[in-house]
């Protein structure tokens, strides 16, 4: 699979979610602060992404703290989304 | 001979959604040995069913006396009187059984001390035929949709039910006689167009909230299920009936839960007035939910609305202690500075009236048959859920009740496909030559367009349109001019163009490809709202008000019956309510009141 359809498959993963906050949360991380990201908070995002809403929603709301530490930093990116 | 040609895969059935209905009609399918495919758009568990949270109702009575004669009465008023009465029966006699059998596949039900399923109060759920509040209903803490799915899915691993994981369905496949053999799909990982040959389809698609602007529904909520039956002739039933919810965040549509205003939050409009004093002297901002709704939109039609286009009111809790805000709801304060950029404690919160629930849809009977005008299923077709209109929820749907009908209609669609198959009712049909012919042409059409529409663009004019000439508040001359607005953007639709034309993970694709569905509910809300002259339920006109001989804007008379919208043509046909229910006595027409 080539970068655009790794990229194309993120963006449907994130923009396809079980939840509206979820949906409009990544969608725009997804587009603002993904092509910011190194290459570890990259593949950290791609694992958070992975996550089903009820996990991810309560590290991103702050009930709850990552373990992992670049992960920590991607969530801490997260929290600081804005949707306009 | 067709030219285009597909791969064909066969199956007993297939079932198109993974949320909580297609999830339970496929375990009944698996269980009985039938080679099962459900395709979904997404993950299983990443379906939308899992926002429900507020839980199933069944009348168990494990808190106090309760029945399901009580719950049945409930959701006929609920209704307004346009449930079908059979089907509300079923469903209320059937929840203790659907609810035990979920219990039994390992929901994590919440307990009462004695072990049984804790019930709790929800409104409109009353004991001794609209007596007082009783507890109904049956929830795992604020996660119930969430846990139910999984239930649902293990259940469904254990039954080697086989999944298509990021499927995207795109046709329904009918033969000449009108039997339903399968639909066509698209594989989004490859880009490749399959026939799923199957003796039974059974759609559990959802709902379609994503054609108004302001929605609480999840993006995957785009009516494919409808979108595919209405292009295959199907009517779609009810389609002017939605739910809507008075505080969703102004553009994002994030649901702003009651207990805001419980808690002291005041609704304000431009000029900081507190217009609630003026429509609900007595409850004010806790008046009931469509109360609340029409006066905030009455306030922003008459130009007192917030912002730089006037579109929103205020949800005001800076008068509040911050330490309490903090403490008793701090969820709300997250969400209001990631989805308004607000911290309410020091500004208020840009709120409108958001869509939430879909009553309408495929119709069906209580045994989850999709049926034609007359009532006769048509062959080989099933639907369950929010895509489906049984109708158990009419003009309204009462809260718990959404969770309540996947499990129930999930349950009868798949036991209906087993009867029919048993009687040789249905079976595997020989596919028409020219099955894939109309499919393959509207993907050619999308990869050949030049000069066409933007998909974004067009999508949020529809949902623009959706939202100011069809939203909880509805007006004659809006609805006309909104009939037309809706049906140029139907042209715009028909010429979308997409710059990417690759194969895989095309996404651009697949969004145009649920534009094409999201006009057509769009259509059908629209003229169906347009032609239905009375206020019922969720469907408010104003100029259709309360008087003595139509309380509360309703106008049995004239309007006592369901619609049926046609594509071709836009053309509307009713049919009467089914009052008479399987074992008990009709529940007479009454004014709606609480």
């Amino acid at each position: 699979m080539d970068d655009r359809e790794k990229l194309n498959r993120l963006r449907w993963r994130c923009t396809r979610r079980a939840m509206l906050e979820m949906d409009l949360l990544l969608g725009e991380f997804l587009e603002r602060i993904f092509p910011t990201l190194t290459p570890e908070q990259a593949d950290a995002f791609v694992v958070l992404a992975d996550m089903e809403d009820l996990e991810l929603w309560p590290l991103i709301n702050a009930s709850r703290e990552c373990a992992d530490p670049v992960q920590a930093e991607v969530v801490a990116l997260l929290r600081n989304v804005r949707v306009k | 001979m067709s030219k285009l040609t597909i791969p064909v895969r066969k199956f007993d059935a297939v079932i198109v959604g993974a949320g909580g209905s297609g999830l339970r009609a496929a375990i009944q399918l698996s269980e009985a040995g039938l080679k099962t495919a459900v395709l979904s758009k997404v993950f299983p568990t990443r379906s939308h069913t899992v926002a429900a949270q507020g839980g199933v109702s069944a009348s168990l009575g494990n808190s106090e006396e309760d029945h399901w004669h009580w719950h049945m009465y409930d959701t006929v008023k609920g209704s307004d009187w346009l449930g079908d009465q059979d089907a509300i029966e079923y469903m209320c006699r059937m929840a203790p059984e659907v609810v035990v059998e979920l219990e039994h596949f390992g929901m994590p039900f919440d307990r009462t001390d004695e072990g049984k399923i804790y019930q709790r109060p929800f409104g409109g759920h009353m004991s001794n035929f609209g007596e007082k509040p009783v507890r109904r209903a049956c929830a795992a803490a604020d996660r119930t949709g969430h846990a139910m799915l999984h239930a649902l899915y293990q259940r469904n691993v254990r039954a080697n039910t086989q999944f298509f994981v990021e499927w995207m369905a795109l046709d329904l496949i009918r033969d000449e006689s009108g039997q339903v053999l399968g639909v066509i799909a698209l594989e989004m990982e490859t880009g490749e167009v399959v026939a799923f040959h199957a003796k039974a389809t059974v759609f559990a698609t959802g709902g379609a909230g994503r054609i108004f602007y302001s929605s609480t529904n999840a993006f995957i909520n785009t009516g494919d299920g409808l979108g595919m039956a209405a292009r295959a002739g199907i009517a779609l039933e009810d389609m002017e009936f939605w739910q809507f919810h008075p505080t969703g965040v102004a553009g994002a549509g994030v649901l702003i839960t009651e207990g805001v205003r419980g808690e002291g939050g005041i609704l304000r409009n431009s000029t900081n007035e507190r217009f609630m004093e003026r429509y609900a002297p007595n409850a004010k901002d806790l008046a009931s939910r469509d109360v609340v709704s029409r006066a905030m939109v009455t306030e922003i039609n008459e130009g007192r609305g917030c912002g730089p286009n006037k579109d929103f009111v205020l949800l005001d809790i800076t008068h509040l202690d911050p330490a309490m805000i903090m403490k008793r709801l701090p969820g709300i304060r997250e969400i209001s500075i990631q989805f308004a950029g607000i911290d309410p404690i020091k500004a208020p919160i840009p709120v409108v009236p958001t869509c939430h629930y879909q009553m309408g849809g495929v119709p069906t009977n209580y045994k989850g048959q999709v049926v034609a005008n007359d009532g006769t299923p048509v062959k080989g077709f099933y639907a369950a859920g929010e895509v489906a209109c049984a109708s158990v929820h009419g003009a309204n749907r009462l809260g718990t009740n959404s969770l309540l009908d996947l499990l129930v209609f999930g349950k009868s669609s798949g036991d209906s496909v087993i009867d029919d198959l048993k009687s040789g009712a249905i079976g595997l049909k020989a596919l028409p030559e020219n099955f894939a012919d109309r499919t393959m042409a509207r993907l050619d059409r999308l990869n050949t367009q030049t000069g066409g529409a933007d998909v974004n663009a067009t999508r949020l004019e529809l949902q623009r349109t959706m939202q100011k000439h069809c939203g909880v508040f509805r007006f004659k001359e809006m609805l006309v001019e909104g009939v037309e607005k809706i049906l140029e953007i139907e042209k715009a639709v028909a010429r979308t163009e997409i710059k990417d034309k690759s194969q895989v993970w095309n996404t651009a694709r697949v969004e145009a490809l649920e534009l094409d569905n999201l006009i057509e509910v769009a259509k059908s809300t629209m003229i169906s709202a347009e032609a239905r002259k009375e206020s019922r339920g969720a469907h408010v006109r104003d100029d259709a008000p309360d008087t003595e001989a139509n309380p509360n804007g309703r106008d049995d008379l004239e309007w006592h019956k369901h619609t049926l919208w046609h594509r071709d043509g836009n053309r509307l046909d009713y049919k009467p309510v089914i009052m008479k229910p399987l074992s008990v006595e009709s529940i007479a027409l009454k004014t709606r009141s609480y």
